[in-house]
């Protein structure tokens, strides 16, 4: 069952490849048409920006991920937990080599996961998530992460970012400099073509309304893909954990938290378990969005009956109507899958205080234990007043009310 | 024209033996990618018999900490690794393994009543460890009978089933788990 859906995953890639290396190759034809009177040229020139991003994200990709999002390799010492969630989950998903496992210091919540194949897969997690969730939920959001693994879908996500990137460049500057040299270009081509005049124009014409639209249709088919992988991933995880409860509630954890993914930005933030760029709204629904709406997600996986591919396909058609998410392969006669129990471990995974509350904590006890005066000002700064201060206001140095001085 | 046939022929018959091929390779992938899950779960029996003494040791020091509990850990640790060491079947394996978890969880049990135990970094990682394992072995059941699964179907469904059938592939046996109460650990009453 997992290994056809790999398959389905390739077959799907490979047409979608296709697809948006169709758009590239149009584009860069039109390109070449356009400003060097020869198509090959621009072909080339499209292929040439293809094949240097492509190496770049393949060879390094993992690597840039890692470190644009402040991640640090652990061993199995530093968190214990942590990683022995990650190797259960290994061992549940059948991966063949243990994946490697990131932290980033963030209190915010969210997880990732990168790697271009099972041999050079890694999962990273912020520091917060290891706080606030518990074991099960843990588990949930750890499986999802194998799933993406699993399925390949890195790979995917990888291939069609990079042509999606280059169609972008391409258009942007194929666009500006149409602009700047719209005008004299005419001279230009005239000399290839005596009497085409009539269909070179509509030639044009097609080409700027393609290069105008082709960026916007490779972005949609990437973030469609990236919908429906997510929800992949999620059915993955239910499966692997036989309990997507855990899932869930760790979903709706994650949306309830109000702070935000301090290093993400729009380029790496398709790869997190949820968006950590949008607003925390649960009801969002749009198809400029790498992820599906987190509410959605969560009524998805508490709807199922069971913890197969099949019962999570029911669960997806019986939520949003409509044709199902997981494709034929992986609904192949499977029996049913039957749920698990909930673990008696309901404590956070690490009760690793913050330093930062720690310190606060001790401070506020040694200023009262010296008689300093409190004033809690409305714009949220908190005025600590010396008990030899003799002056009859207070000024807070945040935003300039004054206060009485407390007697 | 005769050899236009000759060569349509001599296709089809291409065609044929790449996907028998096709098809005897998908099954025996499958087949190995099961006995390699059923030795997965070995691994992890092992790992939670080589767990067992250090945990016995941590917990005697503590005194008048109940000898009979700790005594039967240790027993039913010896029997499992002597039936999987003796090379029994997996039913007598089972058997072994699922005292073990038996005798585990009743210490456990006793463990909550000794609350500086409890609190010790040692015993912590270790009962961490401990957890960790017994779910492996959940888990490695788990991967093991869902690698059954599919190869079951794959020896079932057509056209593979008449591959399977040329060349005897024999259904696999999935591992049942007897008693449930293995996977939950002890919830505790303080009533």
């Amino acid at each position: 069952m997992i290994w056809e859906q790999i398959r389905s995953n390739q077959v799907r890639s490979a047409l979608l490849v296709v697809l948006m290396g169709v758009l590239l190759v149009v584009i860069g034809w039109f390109l070449g048409y356009a400003f060097f009177g020869s198509p090959i040229a621009g072909l080339i020139i499209a292929l040439i920006v293809w094949g240097i991003m492509n190496l770049v994200a393949f060879t390094q990709g993992d690597a840039i991920m890692l470190a644009v999002a402040g991640a640090r390799k652990i061993s199995q010492d530093d968190h214990p937990r942590l990683f022995n969630v990650v190797e259960e989950m290994k061992i549940a998903s059948g991966l063949e080599k243990m994946p490697d496992v990131y932290i980033i210091d963030d209190p915010a919540l969210n997880a990732f996961s990168t790697g271009r194949d099972v041999q050079h897969a890694s999962v990273a997690i912020t520091s917060g998530l290891l706080q606030k969730l518990n074991r099960d939920e843990l588990q949930g959001v750890i499986g999802h992460e194998i799933g993406h693994i699993r399925n390949r879908d890195v790979r995917l996500m990888t291939l069609l970012s990079v042509l999606l990137g280059s169609i972008v460049i391409i258009s942007w500057y194929a666009t500006r400099f149409l602009f700047f040299t719209g005008a004299s270009g005419g001279g230009r081509r005239g000399r290839s073509d005596r009497g085409g005049g009539g269909a070179q124009i509509i030639i044009l014409a097609v080409g700027i309304v393609l290069l105008i639209l082709a960026p916007i249709a490779a972005q949609l088919i990437y973030f469609a893909v990236s919908r429906k992988r997510e929800y992949l991933a999620d059915a993955s995880s239910a499966l692997y954990t036989r309990y997507p409860e855990g899932l869930a509630s760790a979903l709706e954890k994650l949306s309830n938290a109000n702070t935000q993914v301090q290093k993400a930005n729009r380029a790496t933030a398709p790869a997190y378990i949820i968006n950590p760029l949008e607003k925390r709204s649960l009801s969002a629904q749009s198809m400029t969005s790498t992820h599906p709406p987190i509410a959605e997600r969560v009524r998805i996986l508490r709807a199922m009956s069971g913890a197969s591919y099949a019962a999570y396909d029911q669960a997806y058609r019986a939520t949003k109507g409509g044709a199902g998410v997981v494709p034929s392969s992986g609904l192949a006669a499977a029996p049913a899958v039957a749920l698990r129990a909930a673990s008696s471990e309901t404590g956070p995974v690490e009760d690793l205080p913050d330093r930062i509350d720690r310190t606060r904590e001790t401070s506020n006890m040694l200023w009262q234990m010296n008689d300093y005066k409190v004033i809690d000002c409305e714009c949220g700064t908190r005025l600590r007043v010396s008990p030899a201060y003799r002056s009859l206001t207070v000024r807070c140095p945040h935003c300039g009310r004054t206060h009485p001085t407390p007697r | 024209m005769g050899f236009v046939i000759l060569g349509i022929v001599v296709l089809i018959v291409v065609i044929i033996i790449a996907l028998f091929a096709g098809g005897y390779n998908g099954l025996v992938r499958l087949r190995n990618a099961m006995k390699n899950a059923w030795a997965q779960i070995d691994v992890q029996l092992k790992r939670r018999h080589d767990l067992i003494p250090n945990l016995v040791e941590t917990v005697k020091g503590y005194k008048n900490f109940e000898r009979e509990t700790l005594e039967a850990v240790t027993k039913a640790r010896n029997v499992a690794v002597q039936a999987s060491s003796s090379g029994a079947g997996a039913a007598a394996i089972g058997k072994a393994e699922g005292e073990l978890s038996g005798a585990l969880a009743r210490l456990m049990v006793v463990v909550e009543r000794y609350p500086d135990l409890k609190a010790n970094q040692n015993f912590l990682a270790l009962q961490e460890e401990l957890t960790s394992t017994e779910n492996k072995i959940s888990f490695s059941r788990q991967y093991y009978n869902d690698s059954v699964m599919r190869y079951n179907n794959q020896t079932q469904v057509f056209p593979s089933n008449i591959i399977a059938g040329m060349f005897n592939f024999k259904p696999g046996e999935s591992f049942q788990v007897t008693a449930e109460e293995e996977r939950a650990a002890p919830k505790v009453s303080f009533s």
